[in-house]
């Protein structure tokens, strides 16, 4: 007989999810140059995300985190946090959800979702230091509207989504994963649909 | 890596007795058709229907109300599909009872095939329940009406481990003329089940939650009832289950609930201590916990406890590292992105059912697996916590600290 099986993670997913790394200590976020935090406890994930810049090369030299989640979710912050120390605040801005779950050897479907908040919140962590150094005109705000607050689909996504071939509500629903828990964003979602198939593709 | 193995998840499957295997190594031998005529054929027969009788007389039903099934699901959704048939023929009168009530608290093979019935034309009607996971009998009574065909409540919630009481909910659904069904796979071998007493017309139970095969369970159907086979196309269990019969797992099945009229009186009393030392434990040893499920009228071997500012996967991840198994209403651990159906419904948020373990314990259980657990759970619970969001300045459980 076969022994038990694999975890549905990956062995690198895994190392992260027994042994997190950079988790901030504490609640103490005084010390850092910026903090975000993005998700709610009733979604089921939750990140927060504080940085420490050295502001002459505007470069990450430490990243902190708390999560709540599940164990994808802890082991993607933990990888995040490993993988921008040391980058310039523009790369880690451009950090991607894709980078985190390649990092981690990959993520099963139903879990992809768990991985997009670490970097939202990274995000809001280099915005709230260039806030908070008078620095108001590098913000980056994240002009897209969240459509479905659950999965944190903004109009943006809908729009990649169209682009990617998608022209049904189910279609919208398998690219982004939207309206795939409260489902309250439905009667909007489908309305963005619909505008952007008219915008890209005359339909 | 872990030392100690613990397997609390017995409300998800259950290890085989001892006896069961043995009986069921001997049942490899037997491979006769019962439908056949010869020798080979009249072997299986004869134990296949002293299995039957084993099941019956463990139930209170006569031998000829059991038909054998390949799950607690296939009974579940034999007995719902009976009343959405387009003829009157099968079951006299039920076209103008198209009605069927359940719960929302009901295992998925009972609310995803109700959905499907509503598809197809039948009206369904789902009852709340209360904090604790009771349904409320006047919202019963209130929609018991002449266009009610059936009533399906389970026994005991797989979940939270709630019992309801049957008894009173038969008579009261015969008062109005209606049928009814509970879904007993959680209750049967646990806690005493006799279909004259509780008067049900139709009962499930199933194999591998009580010591027994999977791919085995029961469905009693009292004698007078309307039937209908879900799959036709054989003569077997009296034309109510096509199908050559799964020999060895009925015979699994009929020791099975042998050795549950054994044992279940005194293991039903060591599991309620060990609960009690299990919750006693973990209100002491952690904060910020909630139990789910009645206090009382409850499984003796389950236990649901939320955690707040914990996830439930990472809960059941930690500790399985460490060796125990439990299970989670998560949404994160299942296929699914909503957490459970049955918290939801006993009226608590979102984050106490995401953040919720269950505990089942059953007849290999023992006081040395509860202190392992109560000693490792506070500290999974305290590194989790550690690192949540939930406990942070701005966290929405600082005000609670």
């Amino acid at each position: 007989m076969l022994q038990a099986g694999e975890w549905a993670y990956s062995e690198k997913l895994k190392e992260h999810f027994m042994s997190p790394k950079n988790i901030l200590q504490g609640d103490n976020t005084d010390d850092f140059d910026g903090v975000g935090m993005e998700g709610n406890l009733q979604c089921g994930d939750q990140m927060m995300v504080a940085i420490k810049v050295d502001k002459e090369k505007e470069v990450i030299t430490d990243c902190k985190w708390k999560t709540y989640g599940c164990a994808s979710a802890i082991a993607s912050t933990s990888i995040l946090s490993e993988m921008v120390t040391g980058m310039t605040l523009d790369q880690a801005f451009h950090v991607s959800p894709k980078d985190v779950a390649k990092e981690l050897g990959g993520l099963p479907d139903n879990k992809i979702h768990c991985s997009v908040l670490g970097d939202k919140a990274l995000r809001a962590a280099i915005n709230n230091y260039y806030i908070r150094n008078g620095m108001e005109d590098k913000v980056k705000e994240e002009q897209a509207k969240i459509v479905c607050q659950c999965m944190n689909i903004t109009d943006h996504d809908i729009e990649d989504a169209v682009l990617e071939g998608a022209r049904t509500y189910y279609e919208l629903q398998e690219h982004t994963k939207l309206g795939t828990v409260c489902g309250q964003c439905k009667d909007e979602a489908e309305a963005l649909l619909e505008k952007f198939k008219h915008i890209h593709f005359g339909a | 890596m872990a030392d100690m193995k613990v397997y609390f998840d017995n409300n998800a499957t259950t290890p085989l007795h001892p006896e069961v295997k043995t009986e069921m190594i001997a049942a490899m031998e037997v491979f006769g058709n019962p439908s056949s005529m010869h020798a080979y054929g009249r072997e299986a027969r004869a134990n296949v229907d002293a299995a039957r009788r084993k099941v019956a007389d463990f139930i209170g039903a006569h031998e000829h109300e059991i038909v054998f099934v390949g799950s607690g699901s296939e009974a579940n959704n034999t007995v719902l599909s009976l009343f959405v048939c387009g003829t009157s023929q099968c079951i006299p009168g039920t076209r103008m009872r198209s009605t069927i009530i359940t719960t929302k608290i009901e295992h998925p093979c009972v609310l995803e095939t109700s959905e499907c019935l509503a598809h197809r034309g039948a009206n369904v009607r789902f009852l709340d329940v209360d904090r604790y996971g009771k349904i409320d009998l006047d919202q019963l009574d209130s929609m018991l009406g002449d266009d009610v065909g059936l009533v399906s409540v389970m026994m005991a919630n797989n979940e939270i481990g709630t019992l309801q009481d049957i008894e009173t909910i038969t008579k009261m659904v015969h008062e109005r003329g209606a049928y009814m069904h509970t879904d007993a796979v959680q209750a049967v071998g646990k806690v005493p089940v006799d279909v004259r007493r509780l008067g049900v017309d139709f009962l499930t139970l199933s194999g591998h939650k009580i010591y027994g095969p999977k791919g085995v369970g029961a469905l009693f159907a009292k004698k007078g009832i309307p039937y209908c086979p879900l799959i036709r196309g054989g003569h077997q269990e009296r034309g109510r289950r096509a199908g050559t019969e799964n020999t060895l797992g009925i015979l699994g099945l009929g020791k099975a609930v042998e050795m549950r009229a054994l044992e279940m009186d005194a293991e039903e009393k060591r599991l309620l201590e060990l609960k009690s030392v299990l919750r006693q434990g973990i209100e002491e040893r952690i904060d910020d916990i909630h139990f789910n499920g009645h206090p009382e009228d409850s499984l003796a071997g389950t236990l649901n406890v939320s955690f707040a500012g914990a996830e439930g996967e990472a809960i059941l991840l930690y500790l399985d590292l460490e060796g125990i198994a439990v299970s989670t209403g998560s949404a994160c651990a299942s296929g699914s992105l909503d957490p459970s159906h049955v918290l939801l419904a006993t009226g608590v948020d979102a984050e106490t059912a995401h953040g919720s373990i269950r505990i089942s314990m059953g007849r290999e259980s023992n006081l040395g697996q509860v202190e392992y657990l109560l000693d490792v759970l506070p500290r999974t619970i305290q590194r989790i916590r550690n690192m949540s969001t939930a406990y942070i300045k701005g966290g929405c459980h600082v005000a609670g600290r």
